[in-house]
């Protein structure tokens, strides 16, 4: 590792980079949503329902506007999310009983269609409830407050960065150790240690070992950005952070050397260990809730080393749990680890 | 044979001998999309929410039967006050809501695990909108358009594509130029008289037509599987596809003639561009979230105008004249990275 | 002033800067058509430079030369039809096999398909490969894989052939076979142009430069450099002329 001066330098900086800049992109909570309103009504009750929602903290209106054809242009051209249309006679048939809002929010980005729909929603309803009690329309409605948990602020960011150091250990200990033991065997190098008595479990070993300690550096690394740039440090103790640390990398280094064992050339490594990336950071509930899945995918990502490691890092850093709440999650993950290690060494032969 | 033809078998005789690369670059963009299509999904459908009640009255037991029945909620069941911050804790539940009667009104209280505030905000909006559900007399009709089944797998076969064409065209073509030039077989070409735009169409059309093939292959899943409409844009798509395939070529050019070695090469084309593509691009994260000096840089990532415009075309269904700007900001991308790098690699050969 | 009519390689004052720095300092030499011409010096001297300047992929900074009645400045595409050249590190498709490599150089080169399965039937029966056609040039012996490409790139009968440490890290026997090759090329009138660090094999050849730093220090026949510096081996005289430089590396 020594020999290239590219991979110190990557160690160091990639999660730096990650981390300054993933946590500000990797934002999914839904903010600006634009809205377009039909407002056929054109009664006190709708302008301050416009206004209202305006106001709201996530929404903004982007025009108002008298055929729905018009509005349909507004999405099309990307300006508006959600579509509020208030039809003719609404607040006169309100005291009717049957006066109905229709909210069309656009799927093309299913969350945000979805939840600018609740907003939208939301601040009708309060309107409307706010503007019968003030007309004296007897009408309760049940007062609704909320707690959050752990996260009080609701910072999404706090929510992704424990899963941050994640992504950088899965990056960093499972192509490193693809990269050079495949560039050790195109120049040759691997050739020399293959004639020594070195036993192939000794070698593998010694392979693996250095990743501890740059999962180690990585893991710090990452940390100290949480807590310089966003001030988010954890609940519960460094200990059980450490220890799945060397458990993880343990378990990805051991997949890269595995990899690196059975590739001919660099390209195919990388190429199988991308194929590998890419499916642990979809399927380890890193962007997605894993509880969104079907069945049947939850069941896969009872395999994937990165769902336990995730899990742990979030409770640990959120909620303050510790190695005995997580024992099921530790369990998991030190099997991986000495399931991948062995088959670094399985796989590795001093003849070809 | 002429000189192209067999420059052109060559190159196609060393992607498919590779098979284990080969396969993966056959394979990753099917099982990407149907995990995307099947497995992933970022709505919040599945909320698991504890009840607290003081005192069952008809209004209760409304709104608890109306958890019960609402497909986004899993109901546990009803809980002692006591014990739902265990429950939250160790993750065994997502919500809890609280239902007291004070002096005959009825008030409720969520309290959420917000460390996922995704989860949070849209668990809240639910049980909020059951609760109260309750004396609105007035209803919101709510509909999505586009989209009506909320599929976020059409959000994310453009983006796959984008992702895909770096990976093929600027990956796989800078490391085998790049290695041609480790292993002296370039050299062999440019004393011979071969021309070096021979050399370079040469390197660029079997990585071109192993693209083809998978736009060929993900289209077909995206229309058939994924159901996807089909419509008069299935052209847009291809034309605004084989653009973003020749953009990709030449970025892998670029990188070639800049680097000397394949690590250095696959560095390069990583952290370059594949990371940008998949944190800047809006593939998965949405463009207009990020802070402005990300959007910013987003806007000289290829991948973005792609993802836009093909956004536009699958799953909007507009006409061509909605992507003209994307597409003109793709053919300029194209022509300036193309035309720089062939003059460089025309510079390095003499 | 058509010196260079009857020359293979004729070159005035040929000059290659990178920079300040100066890699090819005026040379000027000629090489007569179906001599092996032996190109020393040591590492960093300019030879590799020189030489791509020669092969048309190096425009001169000044001066100018012709090979194969081509001038280098001028007429680059058309010398590459009238040369061949095989690399310092070995330089055929390893992942192709032997009778792919042939076919697709010999078809860069512009032969038909009639004049490639005469021309590979002859160099398979004359190199004794005949078992080796369909094994890929990664699993051939180091010794064969040099024979192969330079059968390769002479396959198209150059007038001049460009050899660039053509030996490097093959072993004495295979050396002395791959020399035999030379001679019956050059006896073919074939034009040898060789760069070689191993000294003993500068005497096989008909006529030596030796370069220190971008100049050309001494060139003669081996025999006549011997006597001129008074020294037993070209060894020796490579040592003696060396002493002089300036840069290494």
């Amino acid at each position: 590792m020594r020999r290239n001066p590219l991979i110190p330098k990557i160690i160091i900086a990639m999660p730096i980079m990650v981390m300054l800049v993933l946590p500000l992109v990797a934002n999914l909570d839904v903010k600006n949503v634009g809205v377009t309103v039909v407002d056929n009504d054109h009664s006190q009750l709708s302008r301050r329902m416009i206004a209202d929602i305006d106001a709201s903290e996530y929404l903004t209106v982007q025009s108002v506007v008298g055929t729905h054809g018009e509005a349909m242009a507004s999405v099309e051209n990307g300006e508006a999310d959600v579509i509020l249309t208030i039809p003719p006679y609404y607040s006169r048939n309100l005291s009717g009983g049957n006066a109905e809002l229709d909210i069309e929010a656009n799927g093309v980005n299913a969350t945000k269609g979805m939840l600018g729909a609740q907003y939208v929603s939301q601040s009708a309803m309060a309107t409307l409830s706010q503007w019968r009690s003030e007309n004296s329309i007897s009408v309760t409605m049940p007062e609704t407050s909320v707690i959050n948990l752990y996260n009080p602020t609701l910072n999404f960011r706090n929510y992704m960065i424990p899963a941050l150091i994640v992504v950088l250990l899965i990056i960093i200990c499972g192509f490193l150790p693809a990269l050079n033991l495949v560039s050790e065997k195109e120049s040759g190098t691997i050739e020399a240690m293959n004639v020594t008595p070195v036993s192939r479990f000794a070698f593998v070993l010694s392979k693996l070992i250095p990743f501890w300690i740059v999962g180690l550096i990585v893991v710090t690394v990452g940390m100290i950005i949480g807590w310089l740039v966003y001030g988010l440090t954890p609940t519960g103790s460094l200990g059980a952070i450490y220890l799945v640390a060397i458990l993880f990398s343990l378990t990805m280094s051991g997949l890269g050397v595995a990899i690196a064992n059975k590739s001919a050339t660099m390209l195919q490594s990388i190429f199988v260990m991308f194929a590998f990336i890419m499916i642990f950071q979809l399927m380890g509930g890193l962007f997605t809730p894993i509880r969104s899945m079907p069945e049947w995918a939850q069941c896969i990502t009872y395999a994937i080393p990165p769902r336990y490691f995730i899990e742990i890092m979030r409770s640990v850093y959120l909620k303050g749990a510790g190695i005995i709440d997580l024992w099921p999650q530790y369990t998991a993950i030190a099997a991986f680890a000495v399931f991948f290690s062995a088959l670094a060494a399985i796989t590795y032969s001093k003849r070809s | 044979m002429s000189i192209f033809h067999s420059l052109i078998r060559k190159e196609a005789l060393h992607i498919v001998r590779d098979t284990r690369t080969m396969v993966i670059t056959l394979l990753m963009p099917i099982v990407l999309l149907l995990l995307f299509g099947f497995a992933i999904s970022t709505e919040v459908n599945d909320v698991r929410v504890v009840a607290v009640v003081d005192r069952h009255t008809d209004e209760t037991r409304d709104i608890l039967q109306r958890l019960r029945v609402n497909e986004y909620f899993t109901f546990q069941g009803l809980t002692a006050p006591e014990d739902v911050d265990a429950l939250l804790r160790s993750g065994k539940t997502d919500a809890a809501l609280f239902l007291r009667n004070e002096e005959g009104v009825l008030k409720s209280q969520i309290i959420v695990d917000a460390s996922n505030t995704n989860t949070a905000q849209t668990a809240t909006a639910y049980i909020r909108g059951v609760a109260n559900g309750t004396s609105a007399k007035s209803t919101v009709l709510t509909n999505t358009l586009y989209n009506p089944q909320l599929k976020s797998a059409y959000n994310f076969v453009p983006g796959i594509l984008g992702m895909i064409f770096i990976l093929i065209c600027a990956i796989m073509t800078s490391v085998s130029i790049v290695r041609e030039k480790e292993t002296g077989t370039m050299s062999l070409l440019l004393v011979s008289p071969v021309k070096p735009r021979t050399i370079i169409l040469g390197k660029l059309v079997p990585y071109f037509l192993l693209s083809c093939v998978i736009l060929t292959v993900m289209l077909l899943m995206a229309y058939t599987v994924l159901g996807l409409p089909v419509s008069a844009s299935v052209v847009s798509v291809i034309v605004v596809s084989l653009l973003y395939i020749i953009l990709s070529l030449s970025i892998g050019l670029m990188v070639s003639t800049i680097v000397d070695t394949q690590l250095t090469a696959l560095i390069v084309s990583a952290v370059m561009f594949m990371l940008p593509v998949i944190m800047l691009s809006g593939m998965i994260f949405p463009v207009d979230n990020m802070p402005v000096v990300l959007q910013w840089i987003s806007n000289i990532i290829p991948a973005r105008w792609y993802i836009e415009a093909m956004r536009k075309l699958m799953v909007q269904q507009l006409a061509f004249s909605y992507i003209i700007k994307d597409v003109l900001i793709l053919l300029a991308m194209t022509a300036v990275l193309l035309a720089a790098s062939i003059a460089k690699f025309k510079s390095s050969t003499r | 002033m058509h010196y260079y009519k009857d020359k293979a390689i004729s070159v005035r004052n040929l000059t290659k800067c990178f920079g300040s720095f100066i890699a090819v300092d005026h040379i000027s030499f000629d090489v007569a058509k179906g001599e092996i011409f032996g190109f020393l010096g040591a590492n960093g001297a300019g030879k590799t430079t020189a030489m791509r300047m020669l092969c048309g992929l190096s425009v001169p900074t000044a001066g100018n030369g012709h090979v194969a009645g081509c001038d280098i400045i001028t007429q680059a595409e058309a010398i590459k039809h009238r040369i061949g050249y095989m690399s310092q590190k070995f330089s055929l498709y390893s992942g192709l096999t032997v009778e792919e490599n042939i076919s697709l150089f010999s078809t860069i080169y512009g032969m038909s398909s009639k004049e490639i399965r005469e021309a590979s039937g002859r160099l398979f029966a004359e190199l004794g490969m005949e078992d080796m056609r369909r094994a890929f040039v990664k699993d051939i012996p180091v010794g064969w894989r040099q024979k192969l490409a330079f059968a390769v790139a002479t396959i198209h009968k150059p007038e001049v052939v460009f050899l660039d440490e053509p030996t490097g890290g093959v072993d004495p026997v295979t050396r002395r076979k791959f020399w035999e090759l030379i001679y019956k090329a050059s006896s073919e009138g074939m034009t040898v142009f060789v760069t070689t660090h191993y000294l003993d094999e500068a005497e096989y050849c008909n006529r030596i430069s030796i370069m220190v730093d971008g100049r050309i220090s001494a060139l003669d026949s081996p025999s006549a450099l011997k006597e001129k510096y008074h020294a037993a081996t070209i060894d020796e005289v490579f040592r003696i002329v060396a002493q002089t430089a300036q840069r290494t590396d």
